[in-house]
């Protein structure tokens, strides 16, 4: 697995550069994959560098692109809005030469246009900030503070809102809010309970599970052979 | 175990990452939050979200004290209670 990196369109028409992890080999089937979002991003990487390493083994080429205002991203991400995923998405499907796309849980809500694919574990966007309102309201609680969950989201979409760490623009929220999957032809949903196992997005503490990433790389490397 | 306590011990397994035979050794005292460090407010707030999604019911946040979570028996009670009124 080598760290590469693909131009990458910027807010405002500008260009930049971002990070990808890439086993690449210049072979047939070159699958992108599109990351789980925020918290669950950190919470499957491992899971999905995981899923790399067996794509790779079956003679699959992958590459895992950082989006712009995550993980090592040096992008404000209160700049930053659904569509700057996708477009950044997009970039990374042509630098690499992708034939297809695997998305990851939020990862699917962005899901570049014309590459077929997968899409594991289909989340609204609504539900992933549902969750990290709710976060946010109990870390409060805590701190002696009261919070509500309409009073933060009219907050959050008059000027933006920092939820578990993130700071999201009121685009963002309003964008991401609407976004539910399941719209894209070419791509096929693979719900969790065909990997068994907890869901490791739900996880306390990050954590890995070899049957489940033997099963996703499975499903896939007979797909892209299909 | 009636299927409330099976599923809600389910969903535990899966946020705190323990087997099924660990969660089964949980009683109406153990300890969750504040007792458990891994169980932050994050992990909290996918857990209500999953407690949802598979228990069927719906949870408002001004429910939401830290007494609902401190220890298992004071969970299950909550749960059961919105799933009898619902």
């Amino acid at each position: 697995m080598k760290p590469a990196s693909y131009p990458c369109p910027l807010p405002g028409g500008a260009a930049g550069h971002e990070y990808a992890l890439t086993f690449d080999f210049s072979r047939k089937c070159r699958v992108l994959i599109a990351p789980a979002l925020f918290d669950e991003g950190h919470k499957l990487r491992r899971f999905t560098a995981e899923v790399m390493r067996r794509l790779n083994g079956a003679e699959i080429d992958c590459f895992l692109p950082d989006l712009p205002g995550l993980n090592e991203s040096e992008q404000d991400l209160a700049l930053i809005e659904p569509e700057d995923w996708r477009m950044a998405l997009e970039a990374a499907a042509r630098h690499f030469g992708a034939t297809h796309v695997l998305a990851l849980r939020g990862g699917g809500l962005v899901l570049p246009g014309k590459l077929g694919g997968w899409h594991y574990a289909p989340v609204k966007g609504a539900s992933l900030f549902k969750t990290m309102l709710r976060a946010r309201i109990i870390a409060s609680r805590e701190a002696g503070h009261e919070e509500t969950l309409d009073a933060l989201m009219e907050q959050g979409l008059a000027m933006g809102l920092e939820l578990a760490g993130y700071s999201l623009s009121g685009e963002m929220l309003r964008q991401m809010g609407e976004l539910v999957p399941g719209k894209q032809p070419g791509i096929t949903v693979i719900d969790h309970e065909l990997l068994g196992g907890g869901p490791l997005w739900l996880r306390a503490e990050p954590d890995e599970d070899r049957a489940q990433a033997d099963a996703l790389a499975a499903i896939i490397a007979v797909g892209v052979n299909a | 175990m009636d299927t409330t306590d099976r599923k809600l011990r389910a969903i535990l397994a899966d946020v705190l990452g323990l087997s099924h035979d660990q969660v089964a050794e949980f009683t109406a005292d153990t300890g969750l939050f504040g007792d458990l460090p891994e169980l932050d407010s994050m992990a909290v707030a996918g857990l209500l979200t999953e407690m949802e999604d598979r228990l069927d019911i719906v949870i408002d946040e001004d429910e939401i004290d830290g007494e609902v979570f401190e220890t298992y028996g004071s969970l299950l009670a909550f749960t059961q209670a919105k799933r009898d009124a619902a």
